[in-house]
């Protein structure tokens, strides 16, 4: 038996590696990839030495501002990006916290006006390295880990 | 959007800015009874009823001269229609120049500030803020001990949800306070707070016991209520409950400045025989509250403190 690609290689696009397979999902909510008309393949349960089993999406002819890709280390911060041009990795990129997430998950106060009024959310970053941020609205620090995406 | 001179929060106000309001309020306390707000509309917009903060409030409009629309009571609003907190706020700003507003969720005077040019006054938004109350617990503090800097100022009872303890820790910070936490473990000061104290060089101490003793160190004795539903083991309530009731007895060693603050209303954690005491001072306390709310409307309707000196609508 040959041995294949279980994906088939982009020409161009992005490749999101290492996503925790309990986060796929949630990662093609975030980049709203089921709006694409593009092609996108999602590897699910796949095997790795540093995590065990990921997940891998490949986005063809697609490519992400670091605004939008900054947004999955809400949920996935050791991701590993790599953009291809013309069948090479032209470049790999980490996913950084930003300071303010604006619109991208839940209050955890069921008595945040957030979560009784049709209205954005934002929460300012707290600390990185412990990854606890505060909302703008109620004040009510919380652990980024818990936040639902909105 | 304009500059927007909502009060939200005291937390962010300067050291400056809270003197400037304290004097302000100071001038209301020799003249309260002014034209200086005639032709201006103060609207009163309560979510949540509140009649001792919503009373302050439009008698501080009224003795400034501005008329009052508003509501006390939310069930006579669209918002039981399902209309938005945001369309409510749209709706009266076409008629007011001031929007007072008290509402059960956090974060509901913010997101009101946001979407309106007309200045809104937190009068309370849920276990939140509630500036108005800070301001004038400063005042009394401030008229009680001629001072806000380097007191001795005791917090009583319920630390882990009383929001005006908390609001006062955090606009006390510019004063070089020492800060005495006395409260049950199961309502002891949230370790947020005491990590502001640290990051703000605030000192603390945290004690579960008040006593003659301990009182005798206090300038300000600041007491809150014990609440039984906010106890989950009823035998811990039991226990504490009467831990935290101030009765005269306890004062004897006080010094001579020292008062008695509550944001009221008092239950029974201070009994009635402190009342007629020269410490106690939470009825003059509520008082203040008319000195600082008119102050408040005032600022955020742009009216500043030579204003207020030089005004000459002063009804005697």
């Amino acid at each position: 038996m040959t041995k294949t690609l279980l994906v088939s290689a982009l020409e161009n696009g992005t490749v999101i590696d290492h996503i925790p397979c309990d986060r796929t999902n949630d990662v093609i909510t975030l980049l709203k990839l089921n709006q694409l008309t593009s092609t996108v393949m999602i590897g699910y349960n796949l095997e790795s030495k540093k995590m065990g089993k990921k997940s891998i999406i490949k986005i063809a002819n697609k490519f992400f501002n670091d605004a939008e890709l900054n947004q999955l280390a809400v949920i996935a911060p050791d991701v590993s990006l790599s953009i291809i041009r013309n069948y090479e990795v032209t470049e790999k990129k980490r996913v950084e916290l930003p300071e303010e997430l604006r619109d991208i998950v839940k209050c955890a106060n069921p008595k945040c006006i957030t979560n009784n009024e049709p209205m954005h959310t934002i929460f300012h970053i707290i600390d990185k390295h412990s990854r606890v941020m505060r909302c703008h609205y109620c004040e009510k620090e919380q652990r980024i880990e818990d936040a639902k995406l909105k | 959007m304009s500059e927007n001179r909502s009060v939200i929060t005291l937390a962010n106000l300067t050291r400056e800015k809270i003197e400037y309001l304290l004097k302000m309020a100071a001038e209301f306390e020799r003249h309260p009874n002014r034209r200086i707000l005639e032709g201006k509309v103060v609207a009163t917009l309560f979510f949540e009823p509140s009649t001792r903060t919503r009373l302050s409030f439009e008698t501080a409009a009224n003795r400034l001269g501005a008329r009052v629309i508003g509501f006390a009571d939310p069930k006579v609003t669209s918002g039981t229609k399902g209309e938005s907190l945001k369309d409510t706020i749209k709706m009266v700003s076409n008629y007011a120049d001031v929007i007072v507003m008290r509402h059960y969720l956090e974060g509901a005077a913010l997101y009101a500030s946001e979407v309106t040019d007309v200045p809104i006054i937190n009068a309370g938004d849920g276990s939140n803020q509630h500036p108005s109350q800070t301001m004038l617990d400063m005042y009394s503090i401030n008229k009680t001990q001629g001072t806000l800097d380097n007191l001795n100022i005791f917090l009583v009872g319920d630390l882990k949800y009383g929001r005006t303890v908390h609001s006062l820790l955090m606009a006390m910070r510019h004063f070089n306070p020492t800060f005495h936490f006395i409260a049950p473990k199961e309502l002891e000061m949230p370790e947020e707070y005491k990590l502001y104290c640290h990051q703000n060089e605030i000192r603390f101490t945290e004690g579960t016991e008040l006593n003659e003793d301990v009182i005798q160190e206090a300038d300000i004795l600041y007491m809150t209520r014990v609440q039984k539903e906010r106890f989950t083991d009823l035998m811990e309530y039991e226990r504490v409950k009467d831990a935290f009731i101030l009765g005269a007895d306890m004062l004897a060693k006080a010094k001579d400045n020292m008062k008695i603050l509550h944001p009221l209303p008092r239950i029974n954690e201070i009994k009635a025989d402190v009342d007629d005491n020269p410490h106690a001072y939470y009825f003059q306390q509520a008082q203040n509250g008319l000195y600082a709310r008119e102050a408040l409307i005032s600022d955020v309707l742009n009216y500043t403190l030579d204003d207020i000196i030089n005004d000459h609508t002063i009804i005697q």
